[in-house]
């Protein structure tokens, strides 16, 4: 158990050794450690991102489903109001035409009335007037009778 | 061996091969005790220096290899070994001292993976080397550096000099002075300041080395101790439980050598 130069010999190791391993060891390992650190806590930052993205997603996801929903029922509406509206609108035609083909009808048949009954009167007038030539069985001055006769016919 | 009897091979085993100046004047291996002991200081144990600077260099060539090819992405099985020790040592520096200081770090790792190289020899059988090496003509070989008072007391005293020299750059002299002589009595009471303070300081180099010269050299004792005196037949019945106690020994004498020099530089550090 002798004391002796190993001492100082064993110290000067230990230096060496020290010195070579805060030189060349140790920063590159560790360096690498906290790049390791730090990539392994920038993934897992960036995995919450998209976790919260995701969520974010999802919730306007279901906003626009709701939005599109709402959009679809107020089309719905519409459209069935808009196929009333247009129903009544026909509804409204059809009843106005057939109100004006009735009037029109009305008409053509008043003025076909009209004219049986001034063709009848005329011939009315004729078959008078050739009664009352038979009757008189002399001619009738025609310019003369006419004015009394297209009075006759006025009366009828 | 070197002696039939058993005491003989136990004082065999605990003898350094020591190279230094014999008192005629003479540079040479002693071979004898006695030989070494009169070569006094102007001596140097062959086999410490050898086993613990070839351990030295077996960890700073993994490390260095580990360091250059270290691999972010995909870290191999023994990279991933190496991390795992450069972080419990980060972690333990980091956890302890609070200074700002990029020596402490690679000084904890260093100690520790070199005193548990140098403990780890310890579980080599005792005979393997120190035989092998008698049998080429080396009369003495002890091969675990750390069962040597020389290395584990170098270890400390680099440490200490580390101590003290922090201590002067962080507080300046007067600073580190003052705190050995106005503590923790104040200013009246120097001289027992000064005896307490002093005991305290040399008591940090002098536990950190003794606690780790003593564990392992009473480990070994044990093994050579198995080895003497048990039939060669029946030595795995104590020597391999012994062994399988000790990888925990050297592991925690490591680890602790490793944190009371993080501990005693970071005093350094703290003004009280």
């Amino acid at each position: 158990m002798n004391i002796n130069l190993t001492l100082i010999g064993q110290a000067i190791s230990l230096f060496i050794f020290v010195w070579f391993c805060m030189k060349y060891i140790w920063p590159p390992i560790i360096n690498a450690l906290q790049e390791r650190e730090k990539r392994i806590a920038d993934g897992l930052a960036a995995a919450d991102a998209g976790q919260d993205k995701l969520v974010e997603a999802d919730r306007r996801l279901v906003e626009l489903v709701d939005e599109g929903k709402q959009k679809a029922n107020e089309i719905i509406v519409q459209a069935q109001k808009r196929g009333d509206e247009i129903l009544e609108e026909a509804k409204h035609a059809a009843r106005v035409e057939g109100d004006r083909l009735i009037e029109a009808a009305q008409a053509e048949i008043e003025r076909e009335r009209t004219q049986a009954r001034d063709e009848l009167r005329q011939e009315v007038a004729v078959l008078a007037l050739a009664g009352a030539e038979r009757i008189l069985m002399r001619e009738v001055d025609r310019n003369a009778h006419d004015e009394i006769l297209a009075g006759i016919s006025a009366e009828l | 061996m070197a002696e039939g009897t058993p005491a003989g091979y136990i004082q065999h085993h605990l003898h350094n091969l020591t190279f230094g100046r014999h008192p005629d004047g003479s540079w040479g291996l002693a071979h004898s005790q006695q030989e070494a002991t009169d070569m006094g200081f102007m001596a140097i144990h062959v086999d410490t220096m050898f086993w613990s600077v070839s351990l030295g260099i077996l960890f700073l060539w993994l490390f260095r290899r580990i360091a250059v090819s270290i691999s972010i992405e995909n870290p191999g099985h023994l990279q991933s070994c190496i991390e795992a020790i450069v972080e419990l040592v980060d972690k333990s520096v980091k956890e302890t001292f609070h200074g700002k200081n990029p020596l402490i770090a690679p000084l904890a790792l260093t100690l520790f993976v070199w005193i548990f190289l140098m403990n780890f020899m310890d579980l080599i059988p005792v005979d393997f080397i120190p035989h092998s090496t008698y049998l080429m003509g080396i009369p003495y070989m002890k091969v675990v550096p750390t069962t040597d008072v020389n290395a584990t007391f170098g270890m400390a005293f680099a440490v200490f000099f580390l101590m003290i020299f922090y201590s002067i750059k962080v507080k300046g002299v007067g600073g580190f002075l003052g705190e050995l002589a106005f503590q923790p009595f104040g200013k009246a009471l120097v001289p027992v300041n000064l005896a307490l303070e002093l005991v305290s300081l040399f008591a940090k180099p002098l536990s950190l080395s003794l606690r780790l010269f003593g564990n392992l050299f009473a480990g070994e004792l044990i093994f050579i101790l198995i080895a003497a005196l048990i039939p060669f037949w029946a030595q795995w019945t104590l020597s391999v439980p012994w062994a399988i106690f000790h990888v925990l020994v050297i592991t925690l004498q490591a680890y602790i050598f490793m944190m009371l020099t993080i501990v005693y530089l970071s005093m350094s550090y703290e003004t009280h």
